[in-house]
């Protein structure tokens, strides 16, 4: 189990004593899903779906009720400037 | 040694939909103040629930028949997992191993998929900061993925060019590189025996046509010096030049997996079928039947053709009077503004220049003929867009029929121009 590479990807900054603790628990439950693995599925059609519902769409329209205000968009925001979300600056990474 | 570039070409292109991918906030973005078109779903809040917009589908698919696609019957979207600030929910909705359309062409380029996903925020870099403005998540965006089948930057122009018109022929974007409505992204390798090369430089960054050849011809001369690696590389207009990306030190990971939220698209083959019934003549035909039907010169019909609207109304005036190729030209040389003239107007201007006709017309078109026949490449400039020639043509031709330049002879040397 990477760990590190595995908190990356969770963008989750862990220092060296949870990386060591949240391996081994990892770990634990990867070995109990792996179990899922015995159950025999040659002749199961995958799915990624049980709902058993198909072409839910809606139609091209603007739903005004439902926008949002900039400020009631921004009122969570940790710190805003004219009418922007701030963050600390990202370099651009390859998306 | 032979040295050939291998091109391929990702474009990126916003749907002009009323609403969003996903929600019921307005798609159209551009030049509006930051965060007001915004809503629980695109803002990726907690328990929003994405509802696919039914048109976007449904153009997706038109574009992808358009382009000679395979459509496959069953889709779905998926979640493709990375943080950026310009994406709220930790993923972007995309389609992963079942777009909507698969195997196409357009000429000689495959097209290797057409799919549907949401477009990001837009990030601004400001000092230490970033602003994001979140009007643009989840506009609808679809994304068009060539083959490595470019040979040179000029198959490159000429596809771009087929593509976006295509597109705007179908009404489905506008397809503007300056308003960011269309965006490429080109991959390149230089292979010294034709095969694939086991690398290639991916070029970001370029928001029009100029750039992408710039870009191009930049790399394939850099790539002849320096070391042939894998990377991501941004086109810098300050420096004519394309220059490294600051990367992610690991491979990416996007840990794909179907969108649950999102039930899969089923499609019936009847269905495909009246949806393709909404593709208008593509661009090639009509250029093929205006050569054809109006006896028009390649030039000319390529020029009428180019947007759907000028087409329609070169059509429109040929339904009034069979004198096309003066009708085509005087919209070509824009002698009446087609825009505030409907076409039994034009049809009418027209009629009158000719009556004023102070010369005999064939004693003219000789003279013409003659004028064109010995200055070559005063023609050849004019046909490379220097209509300033017009200028030296009339001199000659008024000093040969012994009358001023007027109107009427600006009128016949344009047409016989345009058709030569």
């Amino acid at each position: 189990m990477d760990i590190k590479h595995v908190a990356k990807l969770a963008n989750l900054p862990l220092t060296a004593d949870e990386e060591k603790r949240f391996s081994a628990q990892l770990t634990a439950i990867l070995n109990l899903v792996s179990q899922l693995q015995k159950v025999p599925t040659k002749n199961v059609v995958p799915t990624s779906q049980v709902t058993g519902q198909e072409n839910v769409f809606r139609d091209d329209k603007i739903e005004t009720e439902r926008i949002l205000t900039q400020d009631e968009a921004l009122s969570n925001a940790k710190k805003t400037y004219n009418g922007y979300f701030v963050v600390p600056r990202i370099f651009k990474n390859d998306h | 040694m032979k040295i050939t570039p291998i091109i391929g070409l990702e474009v990126h292109v916003e749907l002009a939909t009323a609403s969003k991918m996903f929600c019921g906030c307005p798609a159209d973005h551009f030049g509006k103040p930051p965060n007001i078109q915004t809503c629980p779903v695109c803002l990726g809040l907690p328990g929003a629930l994405p509802v696919p917009n039914k048109k976007a589908v449904e153009w997706t698919i038109i574009l992808a028949q358009a382009l000679d696609c395979k459509i496959n019957l069953i889709s779905k979207f998926d979640r493709k997992n990375y943080f950026y600030p310009d994406l709220p929910k930790g993923y972007q909705i995309t389609q992963y191993d079942q777009p909507f359309g698969e195997n196409g062409k357009l000429g000689k380029i495959r097209i290797r998929r057409v799919h549907l996903e949401e477009d990001t925020g837009k990030l601004q870099h400001e000092g230490q900061q970033s602003l994001v403005d979140f009007n643009r998540s989840g506009v609808p965006l679809v994304e068009i993925v060539t083959e490595p089948d470019f040979r040179s930057v000029e198959e490159v122009d000429v596809y771009l060019k087929k593509l976006q018109r295509i597109i705007r022929y179908l009404g489905i974007s506008s397809a503007d590189m300056e308003k960011g409505s269309m965006r490429l992204e080109p991959s390149i390798s230089l292979s010294n025996d034709g095969s694939l090369p086991n690398y290639r430089v991916e070029v970001k960054n370029i928001n029009s046509f100029r750039f992408v050849r710039m870009a191009l011809e930049y790399e394939i001369k850099r790539q002849q010096k320096e070391p042939h690696i894998q990377q991501t590389r941004g086109w810098s207009e300050a420096k004519n030049a394309t220059v490294p990306q600051r990367e992610k030190e690991e491979a990416h990971d996007y840990r794909y997996f179907p969108d649950p939220d999102i039930p899969p698209i089923r499609m019936s083959n009847e269905q495909l079928a009246i949806i393709k019934e909404q593709i208008p003549e593509l661009p090639e035909a009509k250029l093929t039947r205006f050569v054809k039907q109006y006896n028009l010169s390649q030039y000319a019909a390529n020029i009428l053709t180019d947007d759907k609207n000028t087409a329609d109304y070169f059509e429109e005036a040929a339904k009034l009077s069979d004198q096309f190729a003066d009708i085509a030209n005087w919209i070509i040389n824009k002698k009446a503004d087609i825009t505030t003239l409907v076409p039994a107007q034009l049809v009418e201007q027209i009629k009158k220049s000719q009556t004023a006709m102070p010369v005999d017309k064939t004693a003219l078109e000789q003279a013409i003929k003659t004028v064109l026949s010995a200055n070559p490449k005063a023609v050849a400039d004019y046909k490379k867009g220097k209509t300033a020639v017009i200028g030296f043509f009339l001199g000659k031709i008024s000093q040969a029929v012994k009358i001023p330049a007027n109107d009427m002879i600006r009128t016949v040397l344009e047409r016989m121009l345009n058709a030569r």
